[in-house]
């Protein structure tokens, strides 16, 4: 049996063979090392694999009892695992071990996952790429020479490439969608306050949510299940009951209303044509096609790059290499090449801090530290932050409206197919400016997944993005899984091979 | 116009306990001008009379019993440091003797 051969199979397609005790989730540990071995190298979707905790966890899982027991799933490595190390593939977490669980590690467990640390990102999720990571980028399964999204590209990379059952990702601006779009998977982001962000290494606190990124829709909706509810160590969890979301993905879709967006400019013509042949397919469907106008739509860049700077730096004002993670060494390089004239030489305190800080974060993070400050200052705060909360309020309207008059809205989850390398690295706003479709859920704060609708002429994948209304993620699934059933899109695979 | 100048960068940078210079500082400067004379566009949306979003859900003042639990156990904790004398946390010299 070639390695990956069971790890290519979707969960519901594992639960029966665990169910009827043909395999064990130590037959699924073993193949899934030995397809790392030979693949993770090319891909590096993985940042640390452990074979031996991995081994251990496998053979005291029960192969039975829940939809997810004995199911493996990748973490994106800044998600909160009891003594595993987390950095948020950065410099300034190194050496960090949790000394506790995530609220949705805390779920997996108790529903007998196990749990695969740690999956490559962009650093503290700053990037559509992977490209930020302080270890390497993660690569696309489909062409090793572009990138697989981003931030939680090493998840999708590794759903894509088959060295992942399903995976945890997290989703500020599109960091579940994109990468899923660029991978061709599944990928879904819950809404704000539907599943608990304790243990989540915060980004954006208001746009921050975790989300499953699977083989298909019922992976996602299982996955989904078991992660979402309230948690009462986050208050922003939302008191609202959790259905059994796959359960109801075969309820007809006959007669829904499906929103289709005027959209800002940008999407590639292959993107473009895939996203009309995706809306004519839920036409097929029975669906009811309904236009609708999302006028503030083409202001999401702006408005998040001002609320999601902000919130970043003052959360990442935590990193000061005193409590927890990476500090400088006091005889480094930067303070011996200019310790006079300088603020540090005269504190010692004030100098750990900027070397470590200076040391310890990448480009990217420093950028949206300095600009998430600036628009907090003062004298700026009313001209950026205060007006970028104030249109934030205008898009939420926007999709308050929308829903009123379809379930779905129906647009492509990113403008382009997979980039290569390089290709938007020295141009922060070109990179930023690829996530146009995706951010406006995150302000809005209603769940939204990217499905595969299609490949472009390279072979690369295209993503077709589809939005509810808040809490409506049973619609979303549903729409979502009547589309994948009518399409032959999840089922084509990457090449990747050793 | 430009938006933002390195001095203001530099400035900004230290408040955010970052240090930037030369290339770094004018590079990054260039790029913060780039993306804040984009996000200048918000201006010319009329939000009179708008109030602002910080948050989406409809939740306030989330309330819970007072009732005292068990936390991570101290040595935990203080293990995580870079430098530790438990129970504390070691930085460098602030105060000169």
């Amino acid at each position: 049996m070639p390695a990956g051969s069971l790890v290519s199979k979707t969960i519901h397609e594992l639960r029966a063979l665990l169910d009827a005790g043909t395999i064990s989730p130590s037959d699924l540990i073993e193949d899934l090392l030995a397809r790392i071995t030979q693949l993770n190298p090319k891909v590096n979707a993985y940042l640390e694999v452990n074979a031996q905790r991995l081994r251990q966890q496998a053979k005291a899982a029960s192969a039975r009892g829940g939809s997810l027991s004995g199911i493996p799933m990748t973490i994106k490595d800044n998600i909160c695992i009891t003594d595993e190390q987390t950095s948020c593939a950065s410099r300034i977490l190194k050496g960090f071990r949790s000394p506790y669980d995530a609220t949705v590690i805390e779920r997996l467990r108790r529903a007998g996952v196990v749990l695969i640390p740690r999956a490559n990102m962009d650093e503290f999720a700053f990037g559509s790429s992977t490209e930020n990571s302080a270890f390497g980028p993660a690569k696309n399964p489909w062409d090793l020479r572009r990138v697989p999204g981003g931030s939680s590209g090493g998840s999708a990379a590794a759903v894509a490439a088959d060295l992942a059952v399903a995976a945890l990702g997290s989703d500020t601006g599109g960091s579940i969608r994109q990468p899923a779009s660029f991978c061709g998977v599944v990928g879904l982001k819950p809404t704000y306050g539907r599943v608990s962000r304790y243990g989540l290494v915060a980004f954006a606190s208001s746009l921050d949510q975790i989300g499953p990124i699977a083989k298909d829709v019922r992976d996602a909706a299982t996955v989904l299940s078991v992660i979402a509810g309230h948690d009462p160590r986050d208050s922003t969890s939302a008191p609202v009951g959790v259905p059994d979301y796959a359960a109801s993905l075969e309820q007809p879709v006959k007669g829904l209303r499906v929103g289709i967006p005027a959209l800002p400019a940008g999407a590639s013509e292959e993107v473009k044509q895939a996203d009309h042949a995706a809306w004519k397919k839920f036409v097929d469907l029975g669906c009811e096609r309904v236009e609708i106008n999302l006028p503030n739509l083409h202001r999401s860049i702006e408005t998040y790059y001002i609320v999601a700077t902000a919130e970043a730096s003052s959360n990442l004002a935590r990193y000061d290499g005193v409590k927890y993670g990476w500090r400088a060494p006091s005889d480094s390089r930067l303070e011996t090449r200019d310790s006079r004239e300088s603020p540090e030489s005269e504190n010692q305190l004030l100098g750990m801090y900027l070397r470590t800080r200076t040391e310890g974060f990448g480009a990217e993070a420093k950028r949206r530290i300095l600009l998430g400050t600036y628009v907090l200052s003062q004298g700026y705060y009313d001209a950026y932050y205060l007006k970028g909360m104030k249109v934030r309020t205008l898009i939420k309207r926007d999709f308050d409206a929308a829903f009123e008059r379809c379930e779905v809205i129906v647009m492509p989850t990113a403008p382009t197919t997979a980039f290569r390398f390089g290709e938007k690295l020295q141009d922060p706003l070109q990179m930023y400016l690829s996530d146009v479709y995706t951010i406006s859920a995150n302000l809005a704060g209603i769940p939204a997944i990217s499905i595969p609708c299609g490949f472009s002429k390279e072979g690369l994948p295209i993503g077709l993005q589809l939005l509810a209304a808040p809490f409506k993620e049973d619609v979303l699934l549903r729409v979502a899984y009547a589309y994948e059933q009518a399409t032959p899109w999840h089922l084509k695979r990457p090449a990747v091979n050793i | 116009m430009s938006a933002i100048t390195p001095e203001i960068v530099k400035q900004v940078a230290l408040l955010a306990r970052l240090k930037l210079e030369g290339k770094a500082l004018s590079q990054t400067a260039a790029q913060l001008d780039e993306i804040l004379t984009y996000v200048q566009r918000l201006q010319a949306v009329p939000t009179d009379g708008v109030e602002p979003t910080s948050h989406v859900l409809p939740l306030s003042n989330v309330l819970r019993e007072d009732v005292p639990q068990r936390s991570l156990p101290q040595q935990a904790v203080t293990s995580l440091a870079p430098a530790a004398q438990p129970p504390f946390v070691k930085v460098p010299k602030v105060i000169e003797s």
